[in-house]
């Protein structure tokens, strides 16, 4: 509980760990994470297992594009590091420079989602619809279950950054910046593998 | 304490020596993120230009996607902190699980075909 921390000299230099609610929304968030991860496991190996089954609709190979993608990476990587400097700006009660970090990764995220809607769009006009085939299904699904994270993420921070507009960084609201910075670094961490693992193999291997 | 927790404070408690240290952390980070970056760039060259042969490109990407992810989790996400032991534990289990997972999953549906 906050008995146990001093405030009378200001803000904690980790207020996202000083009460115990925050304690355990911080626990409880990395067993959410840990869960996920296994979620994500397996639209990587159904999407691994099925990858090859293309039909008669295109390959993987035909319709990506590595410039688009690496476009698509870069962005989300320099979200994750606006985010990561947004918390500095928290443990050191910089409440605007905050406030400004986080709106960058969300003006980032944003633009990712976008890229990625116009390369669905795109595929689309190719005739790789979702039930073109077994790669098809297994693509839209586990590239489409990350899209979803990742609005889903953008809705979460843009509604945190609404409702503590002029609250300034307290113990209450602390912890709830810190996980959803958490959860968009995991949604980076899932990126890195679809880049690897959908993208770069579909095109390379 | 319910309204103490909704309060914002005037200043920080961090000591100039805090201050130092967090300062440091977050080079570090930022040098972090010079590594993915070139590591992502590696990545795609590889792949983009051809530079590795085909049979090695597979494990090569995957492997720094594996470097990269370690980055991201112990540096980004301060898994290398102090008080971070639960935390690895749900990871790192998580993690375990899914290699199986997806080995399981690419027998049964790609190579078994059931």
């Amino acid at each position: 509980m906050a008995e146990t921390t001093d405030l009378s000299k200001g803000l904690p230099s980790h207020p996202e760990k000083a009460t115990l609610e925050g304690k355990n929304k911080f626990l409880g968030f990395w067993v959410f994470l840990a869960g996920e991860t296994t979620m994500f496991a397996t639209f990587f190996g159904t999407y691994l297992g099925l990858r090859n089954g293309t039909g008669s609709g295109p390959e993987a190979a035909d319709i990506f594009s590595l410039p688009l993608v690496f476009i698509m990476t870069m962005i989300l990587l320099t979200s994750s590091l606006t985010s990561v400097f947004a918390m500095f700006a928290m443990k050191k009660n910089q409440f605007k420079k905050m406030k400004i970090w986080m709106w960058v990764t969300v003006a980032l995220g944003t633009a990712f989602l976008g890229f990625e809607i116009y390369e669905f769009v795109e595929y689309v006009h190719y005739g790789l619809g979702f039930t073109t085939s077994a790669f098809a299904s297994s693509f839209y699904a586990l590239v489409g279950l990350h899209g979803a994270h990742v609005l889903f993420g953008l809705c979460w921070i843009s509604l945190l950054l609404i409702r503590y507009n002029k609250s300034g960084i307290t113990l209450t609201n602390a912890p709830k910046f810190y996980v959803a910075s958490l959860y968009w670094h995991f949604i980076d961490v899932v990126w890195i593998f679809i880049f690897t693992v959908v993208y770069l193999m579909g095109i390379g291997g | 304490m319910g309204e103490n927790l909704s309060q914002p404070f005037e200043k920080s408690s961090m000591t100039p020596e805090e201050i130092r240290k967090i300062n440091r952390e977050q080079r570090i980070q930022t040098i972090a993120f010079g590594f993915m970056i070139a590591i992502t760039l590696l990545a795609f060259i590889a792949v983009g230009a051809d530079v590795v042969p085909g049979s090695f490109a597979i494990p090569f990407i995957l492997g720094l996607a594996g470097i990269q992810l370690f980055l991201q989790l112990y540096y980004f996400m301060h898994l290398k902190d102090k008080d971070h032991g639960w935390p690895n534990t749900f990871i790192v289990s998580g993690i375990v699980l899914v290699i199986p997972t997806i080995v399981a999953l690419m027998l049964l549906i790609g190579v078994t075909k059931y």
